[in-house]
């Protein structure tokens, strides 16, 4: 079994990746886990609170799930997940075999920029996560 | 996968409870949830069918207090039961530190308890994970039924039946009451605890 642990050191860094890709975008939420549904970390604008650990462990079984349907029609994967409300919106993308990105935001951002920001964000978690 | 946070001071931990369907397994979250509401800090979470049946999973965070300093958040899961499941049962399993199995005492389920532990054998080797070094709790629930006047298996049987081989702690239990469902979760966790330990230090 692996164990994954974090310093504080990398925990800071993705985090202040986290504020200023997304948080300072007007991102509502913004939660890093892992495929089993532990977090690795949460940020938010101070205003939202969301219960992060049920969330965590749905939308893990939620993108496991996408995951199985993808190689059912034949895809390597689906790699990225947007389910859209009236006010807010949620927006899943898999950093890589092990960790997903999660955002929460409203309406005031449109989608494309949301994902202009969470492409660069991740190219720059992945090279500290790959550094340890 | 436990997942240890060092500038918080969190460690996560998984114990999913697996077991054939109707055995008790949401009942025992269920019971968790009623008594030890304190040291719960949200919602449990079931995604289940209109009949009740669990269709994903159950989801219960369990805050357990601090161990050298550490927060320690138990992650407690249940698998769904019915036998066509089984890509959603091992999807669940993913990242697991610990299980409780949870049998059902009645006569009538004995096949169906064996089943259900061969397929948990085959669905951690496909995590690369071996359901003889996993930390492992065996429940025989429903005893109290013996009182209704229906057959239960002897702990002895279930004993012979799932537990030979893996020689692990096993608890008889009444999820329903609540007997040893408190019993059973504090071994899990204790077990579980130890082993994070031993590969940590």
């Amino acid at each position: 079994m692996n164990y994954g642990i974090v310093s504080q050191e990398q925990i800071e860094k993705i985090d202040s990746i986290l504020t200023d890709k997304l948080i300072k975008l007007g991102v509502d939420c913004v939660i890093v886990i892992d495929m089993a549904g532990n977090i690795i970390t949460a940020k938010d604008n101070s205003e939202s609170k969301y219960d992060v650990y049920s969330f965590a462990a749905l939308a893990a079984g939620n993108f496991a799930t996408v995951d199985a349907m993808a190689k059912l029609v034949g895809e390597e994967e689906f790699s990225l997940l947007f389910h859209k409300g009236q006010e807010s919106s949620i927006h899943f993308s898999k950093i890589d075999e092990e960790l997903l990105l999660i955002s929460m935001f409203g309406q005031e951002i449109s989608l494309g920029f949301l994902r202009l920001n969470v492409v660069d964000a991740i190219e720059q978690i992945k090279r500290l996560w790959n550094k340890s | 996968m436990s997942f240890i946070n060092l500038k918080e001071k969190v460690v996560q931990v998984k114990i999913v409870y697996y077991g054939p369907g109707r055995c008790g397994k949401t009942t025992n979250l269920e019971y968790i949830n009623r008594t030890f509401r304190n040291q719960i800090v949200s919602e449990m979470v079931s995604l289940k069918t209109h009949g009740d049946r669990t269709l994903f999973f159950d989801f219960l965070p369990f805050n357990m207090g601090k161990i050298k300093g550490y927060d320690i958040k138990i992650q407690l899961y249940t698998v769904p039961g019915q036998v066509k499941y089984n890509a959603t049962r091992k999807l669940v399993l993913r990242g697991v530190d610990g299980i409780v199995f949870v049998a059902d005492a009645m006569a009538k389920q004995r096949e169906k308890n064996i089943r259900s532990l061969n397929q948990l054998h085959e669905n951690l080797l496909s995590y690369k994970e071996s359901i003889f070094k996993i930390p492992l709790v065996m429940q025989y629930n429903k005893i109290d039924l013996k009182e209704h006047g229906i057959p239960i298996l002897p702990t002895e049987v279930l004993q012979k039946d799932l537990n030979s081989r893996l020689q692990v702690p096993h608890f008889e239990a009444s999820a329903v009451t609540g007997y040893n469902v408190a019993a059973t979760l504090k071994k899990i966790i204790a077990s579980t605890i130890i082993s994070i330990q031993k590969k940590l230090f």
